[in-house]
């Protein structure tokens, strides 16, 4: 996967709490054998009605949000279903980096599966991320390295990620290359427990 | 003395394979289920790695999300049959069995692995579905993975995982006559939220969880994922060893025996401790209906439709809203009066036979409300036979109901069972969410009772009235 040390980006706000991941992308599309292809059908119920039009009452499709790479939601984002379809969908479509107060255990481990930087900030914090982003076009530094959210008018705040998840993010491993190198460990304790 | 234990934290320890400082723990899986949806690009990142399936003999695949229901052998959609074809071929390349549309234990992957006793106490099982968690029924550490950890565990026989926190939900007295296992989950969930159980694994204790059946554990246990926990387990006891005793892949004769043994020592020492506790009496749970769009927003049959004014915060308002103007629902009225255009019994949490058996009880001599379509899908092909055999599907078809063939089916419509834009279902899955069971379609979660007895009268009803002659 892609290494992620920081990103700078436009900042899109879906200030919702409990996006699931048929939310993100609907079952109909997760009949795709390959890994791309997906962000056409990001939040596609909420994107388009059923003749297959945009629809304007929702956010995202709104000209200031175009060429947005930062998701910003409510807590609990990416709950429901395992299917890795939901990060390579928003990665797909361009988004980089999600903010949130909390995620969902398995998305969030989905994503740093495939280089996407989830950052999780207190709902105070994202409370004025969301004010902003919605009043104007709204840039953020999302620094990996440094753990840090900035922007250049003086809003800045750290966050936390387990450190492993850290270094390969910053790094782009191949996690079945790192693991491999424990080959011996495996085979001794499948031996030990056969 | 050792220090108690939780049988979270003995699972863990024996399966822990390399530790160090700063670092998850390297976990050993011993059983991988793999279905159509989400492994074929985990296969392909084998192959274009040059890589083998390291554990054939512990992975173990099925055909269930994609699978029409009507004729099963007919794939009218293209890109559908084509991720079967890919799961058959990759099967065959990289010599995992594979349970296909042809054979005999063909089913929902959480439901063939417990009836053929694939899913033991003490094993650590993962599958690319978040509803691995029903194995955790058997004491087993199951969870749900993406893709790229099915992939990890096919060449690695592996995962990286940090060792997660210990939720105690603890069921107090007895579930009244007529209240189910699955209204015990979704009142769970209703108490205390979609999101309780993130960074935990749940064990549920209690006498209510020691009374349930097999069948039930994995009902509560499956819908653990619905609370935000990968993972829910209940401590193995005589009715998990009664239930796997001469399942085929099970242990036999003295091997059985001295599985027990090894079995018993798993579960939960006296006087563990947990991180956190939770409790909740069974005795006041009610049968529950969602109203909403998670499984959170749930409410007993007796309930109103919720206010979102009466809700504390504007956000928390907010979505009640959004959810009523989806489900298409009038705040404060009553839930029982709420008309259903479709049934629905299956799915990994309520598919498998003393599912239908309770369900058949229900319509047993009447027929189903004019104004509802209402289908019956086996949760396996064994569950189907099954039920043949003891004349359900012969109860549920002179009611009006149609009897289908085992998979996923409406519980997520991928294959040809949708509920249409605007329509609503009531049904035995475990997703309410936006879009599940079709676009713009309305679920509502019920027991099987429940929907049954929603397809006879057309709308929510009691089934504690509706049934006290049955129980009785």
């Amino acid at each position: 996967m892609e290494p992620i040390r920081q990103h700078h980006g436009l900042v899109y706000p879906l200030n919702r709490a409990n996006i699931d991941t048929d939310q993100i992308i609907p079952k109909q599309f997760l009949k795709r054998i390959e890994r791309q292809g997906f962000g056409q059908f990001l939040f596609y119920n909420w994107r388009f009605n059923d003749d297959g039009a945009a629809r304007e009452d929702f956010s995202l499709n709104q000209d200031k949000y175009a060429g947005a790479s930062i998701l910003v939601a409510g807590e609990n984002f990416g709950c429901g279903s395992s299917r890795e379809h939901a990060p390579w969908a928003l990665q797909d479509f361009g988004f980089k980096v999600i903010i949130a107060p909390s995620f969902a255990d398995i998305f969030y481990n989905n994503c740093t599966k495939n280089g996407i930087l989830p950052v999780k900030l207190s709902e105070a914090e994202i409370e004025t991320i969301v004010k902003k982003a919605e009043a104007t076009k709204y840039l953020l530094t999302v620094n990996l390295e440094e753990q840090s959210v900035y922007d250049n008018a003086g809003f800045q705040t750290a966050f936390e990620l387990p450190p492993y998840q850290r270094e390969m993010l910053l790094n782009g491993w191949d996690e079945i290359a790192v693991t491999l190198t424990h080959e011996e460990k495996i085979t001794a304790y499948e031996q030990l427990r056969s | 003395m050792a220090e108690p234990k939780t049988i979270i934290e003995k699972i863990w320890e024996q399966h822990v394979v390399h530790q160090e400082e700063g670092k998850p723990d390297l976990l050993y899986i011993d059983l991988h289920l793999v279905h159509e949806v989400t492994s074929p690009q985990a296969f392909e990142g084998l192959r274009m790695n040059g890589r083998k399936v390291r554990r054939p003999d512990r992975t173990f695949a099925t055909m269930d999300h994609n699978v029409p229901t009507l004729d099963r052998y007919f794939v009218k959609d293209p890109v559908s049959k084509k991720q079967m074809e890919t799961l058959k071929k990759n099967c065959e390349e990289f010599n995992v069995f594979l349970a296909d549309i042809h054979h005999p234990d063909q089913g929902i992957v959480h439901v063939i692995g417990p009836e053929l006793g694939l899913t033991q106490p003490g094993k650590t099982i993962v599958c690319g579905d978040s509803h691995t968690s029903t194995h955790g029924a058997f004491g087993a550490l199951a969870f749900g993975i993406g893709t790229s950890e099915v992939e990890h565990v096919l060449a690695t026989q592996t995962l990286w995982q940090a060792k997660p926190k210990t939720l105690n939900v603890k069921v107090n007295g007895e579930l009244g006559t007529g209240v189910t296992a699955k209204d015990l989950i979704l009142a769970i969930i209703a108490k205390f939220g979609v999101r309780f159980g993130t960074g935990y694994v749940i064990e549920y204790t209690g006498d209510a969880i020691r009374n349930l059946t097999m069948e039930e554990r994995m009902t509560v246990c499956n819908m653990s994922i619905e609370a935000g926990a990968r993972a829910g387990l209940i401590s193995p006891d005589e009715t998990t060893f009664a239930y796997l005793r001469g399942k085929r892949y099970a242990p036999e004769g003295e091997d059985f025996d001295a599985a027990v043994e090894k079995w018993q020592a798993l579960a939960t020492d006296e006087g563990a401790r947990y991180d956190a506790t939770v409790e909740i009496d069974a005795s006041q749970v009610e049968p529950q209906v969602t109203w909403g769009t998670n499984p959170s927003m749930c409410i007993p049959i007796s309930a109103t439709i919720p206010v979102p004014e009466a809700a504390e915060t504007a956000s928390d308002q907010d979505e009640i809203k959004r959810a009523l103007e989806y489900m298409g629902l009038e705040a404060g009225k009553p839930i029982a009066n709420v008309p259903v255009d479709h049934v629905f019994i299956g799915s990994c949490t309520n598919s498998r036979l003393s599912d239908l058996r309770k369900a058949a009880e229900i319509v047993r001599g009447k027929k189903v409300n004019p104004a509802v379509q209402a289908i019956v899908v086996p949760g396996s092909q064994t569950v189907k036979l099954a039920a043949e055999a003891e004349g359900l599907n012969q109860i549920f078809k002179e009611a009006g109901f149609q009897w289908r063939e085992a998979g996923c089916s409406m519980c997520l419509a991928m294959n040809d069972d949708i509920v249409p834009a605007g329509e609503r279902c009531a049904s035995t899955s475990n997703r309410n969410f936006e879009g599940r069971q079709g676009t713009g379609a309305r679920t509502h979660l019920v027991s099987p009772e429940m929907a049954a007895a929603a397809a006879i009268e057309g709308h929510f009803v009691d089934v504690r009235n509706y049934t006290a002659k049955i129980y009785s």
